[in-house]
């Protein structure tokens, strides 16, 4: 683990700018985090004097406040509602598009996007696993999506090593951070007096180079790596073993599923803010004048009606099948799927649940029992 | 009968208005350029509001907004679904009565003699009701007022010769593929987004403020469950109990809601 810290180099709090300039340079677009709405989100960054420095992310369950941080750093926040999904698989893109001709006949138009060079500040390591896990879904050798792979080949990603876990952090028990090993371009870790800077992938390196930091400290990477592994001794919840299957699989009629029932708005909320969950519907909107029509992808949930629609006949009809099928599908048949389970320990479907559904007790009250920590 | 004219015909249009504020034919009228699309595939043979006057002709799709409130509102209803193929109730007050079904759980005459300088001049039903509630509607387009990208999906999907889609899903689903934040999480206020339809583009979290429940309870609305979140939220009964006695006070799920919410409170 952290084995990119040899060749980590140090980058002092006052040339944080050197880093957007670098990219910058290498034609990507910035993107970072901002505070909207009284929540940390990603938005075009310009200079590193618009980051949201001194704040932390106050979470828990069904809650999320942002609160001073007292050592005014820069990535002390542990995560917001979103970080890299809606910019690789986005909420709402037109896939193809149907046109009538002169002589009217029918003419399918691919739709290609053109998204930007874009590189993400200040993903955790929490959302590259969830990544991954995108990759496997929507890039698997045989079945490549087109559109998801064209906007995440533009991705250049700045993950930080999680400092200050929020209350509904999880990762250590995933075994999926705080401190990102895979999967970054460049990886920093926010010390007292700047950053120690790991490149990851050629990309991140060639960056790197530009910057032409000193080589880091024996001390400096102690230092860091002390604070992951104190980062990962903060964290309050768990789940009990990253391995759910049988334990799950085997609780299909617990009386807990009606009982979560009583309290889930089957909003759908979860399923939008877990990075790893990846269902969508296609839809056709036709133009007014009945000559063309967009065919669009659209974020869908396993809590929506019309997600366990077939025909005739809804295999979903109430909110307790619709928890069970979301709850059993990340963490016991997900292995099947992709080898792993599909929670990365984020927290966020638990703070940005409005009804305060916390996962980890859930799973504590079905498993109780069986799986052992 | 399934929803769907045959896609060859330029359809004969009317729109209604009921008891209402209007709100729901500027959906039309707001369309801009596709509103001129819209005059080239159908004849819009009635539509007070825009100009055409022929209340009483056959027209193969009825658009009404506005609620049964009156009397005559109750005479005309029946008029119009005898002289209309396909009958579209749209918004609020068409489909659940509307905000001036408020009055359903008073005493109207109280009322009306609190109210008006001349109650005598005043004709009115003891309650407003939806459409529905008086004649067989094929479709209903709930919201207050209902959206032009609504009222077009709609016309497209007749024009089409297929059955309009209805989206049941709650709000939150359009607020999160809009990328917004969650403003009951973030701010603790009561938004109604949870058991309330989708249609309206997530409006109000898009402005930072709560949904207040304008497009009517969503499929399989957990009102206990949001109810009982208010509460932890620190809403008083009456005040969870406003909350669902709003626009669509009347709408069974919602009005169901509020009179639970009250009886735990006696």
């Amino acid at each position: 683990m952290t084995s990119g810290f040899e060749h980590a180099g140090f980058l002092s709090v006052e040339h944080l700018n050197s880093l957007l300039a670098g990219l910058r340079a290498n034609a990507y677009q910035c993107l970072g985090p901002s505070v909207v709405n009284g929540a940390i989100v990603m938005r075009e960054l310009h200079t590193a004097d618009a980051l949201p420095r001194g704040l932390q992310a106050a979470q828990t369950a069904g809650q999320y406040r942002l609160t001073p941080d007292p050592e005014n750093r820069y990535f002390a926040w542990a995560n917001g509602p979103q970080a890299i999904k809606p910019q690789a698989f986005v909420p709402q893109e037109s896939l193809w598009r149907a046109e009538r001709d002169e002589s009217g006949v029918l003419q399918f138009v691919a739709v290609h996007p053109e998204p930007a060079r874009q590189a993400i500040i200040g993903v955790r390591a929490c959302d590259l696993a969830a990544l991954a896990l995108q990759d496997a879904h929507f890039l698997p050798d045989t079945r490549r999506d087109a559109h998801y792979a064209r906007r995440r080949e533009q991705l250049f990603l700045v993950a930080v090593q999680c400092a200050v876990p929020a209350a509904t952090c999880f990762c250590a028990s995933t075994g999926d951070g705080p401190t990102p090993t895979v999967g970054y371009d460049l990886m920093l870790v926010e010390l007292a007096d700047g950053f120690v800077v790991v490149p990851g992938s050629d990309k991140g390196e060639a960056v790197f180079r530009m910057l032409e930091l000193p080589a880091v400290t024996p001390q400096q990477i102690e230092a860091a790596r002390q604070q992951g592994l104190e980062a990962a001794a903060a964290q309050t919840r768990s789940l009990p073993s990253p391995d759910l299957r049988e334990a799950l699989m085997k609780q299909l009629e617990h009386p807990r599923w009606d009982e979560v029932a009583t309290r889930c708005l089957a909003c759908g909320n979860c399923t939008a803010v877990c990075p790893t969950c990846f269902c969508h519907a296609e839809t056709d909107t036709p133009v007014l004048d009945g000559r063309s029509s967009e065919h669009v992808r659209i974020w869908d949930s396993c809590f929506g009606e019309s997600h366990g629609h077939l025909h005739g006949f809804n295999v979903r009809p109430d909110i307790r099948s619709r928890y069970r099928q979301w709850l059993t599908h990340k963490l016991a048949t997900w292995h099947d799927q992709f080898g792993r389970s599909g929670c990365v320990g984020c927290g966020r479907c638990i703070a940005w649940c409005p009804a305060g559904i916390d996962l980890t007790e859930e799973v504590a009250a079905l498993t109780a029992g069986e799986a052992q920590p | 009968m399934a929803v769907t004219l045959q896609p060859s015909i330029k359809p004969r249009v009317a729109v209604h208005k009921f008891s209402s504020c209007d709100g729901c034919q500027l959906a039309f009228l707001n369309l801009g350029e596709d509103l001129l699309a819209l005059a080239e595939r159908v004849e819009l043979v009635h539509f007070a509001e825009a100009g055409p006057l022929d209340p009483d002709t056959d027209v193969d799709v009825a658009f009404v907004e506005g609620s049964v409130s009156t009397p005559e509102d109750q005479t005309r209803i029946q008029h119009i679904r005898q002289h209309s193929r396909l009958l579209i109730a749209i918004g609020a007050c068409a489909t659940s009565g509307g905000i001036q079904a408020l009055r359903n759980g008073s005493n109207r005459a109280e009322w009306v003699a609190q109210i008006y300088s001349h109650p005598e001049a005043i004709d009115s039903l003891e309650r407003s009701t939806p459409i529905a509630n008086h004649v067989k509607v094929d479709f209903e387009l709930w919201g207050c007022p209902v959206s032009g990208p609504q009222i077009l999906a709609v016309v497209n999907a007749l024009l089409l010769g297929v059955a309009p889609h209805d989206n049941a899903d709650k709000v939150c689903t359009e607020c999160k593929r809009r990328n917004l934040t969650c403003v009951m999480v973030s701010h603790g206020v009561a938004c109604m987004g949870p058991v309330t339809r989708a249609g309206c583009g997530a409006l109000c979290p898009g402005l930072g403020r709560d949904c207040y429940g304008c497009y009517g309870p969503a499929e399989n609305a957990n009102t206990d469950a949001l109810a009982a979140q208010f509460s932890h939220l620190g809403l008083t009964p009456r005040a969870i109990a406003r909350r669902f006695q709003s626009i669509n006070s009347q709408a069974p799920v919602f009005l169901a809601a509020a009179d639970k919410v009250r009886a735990r409170d006696d």
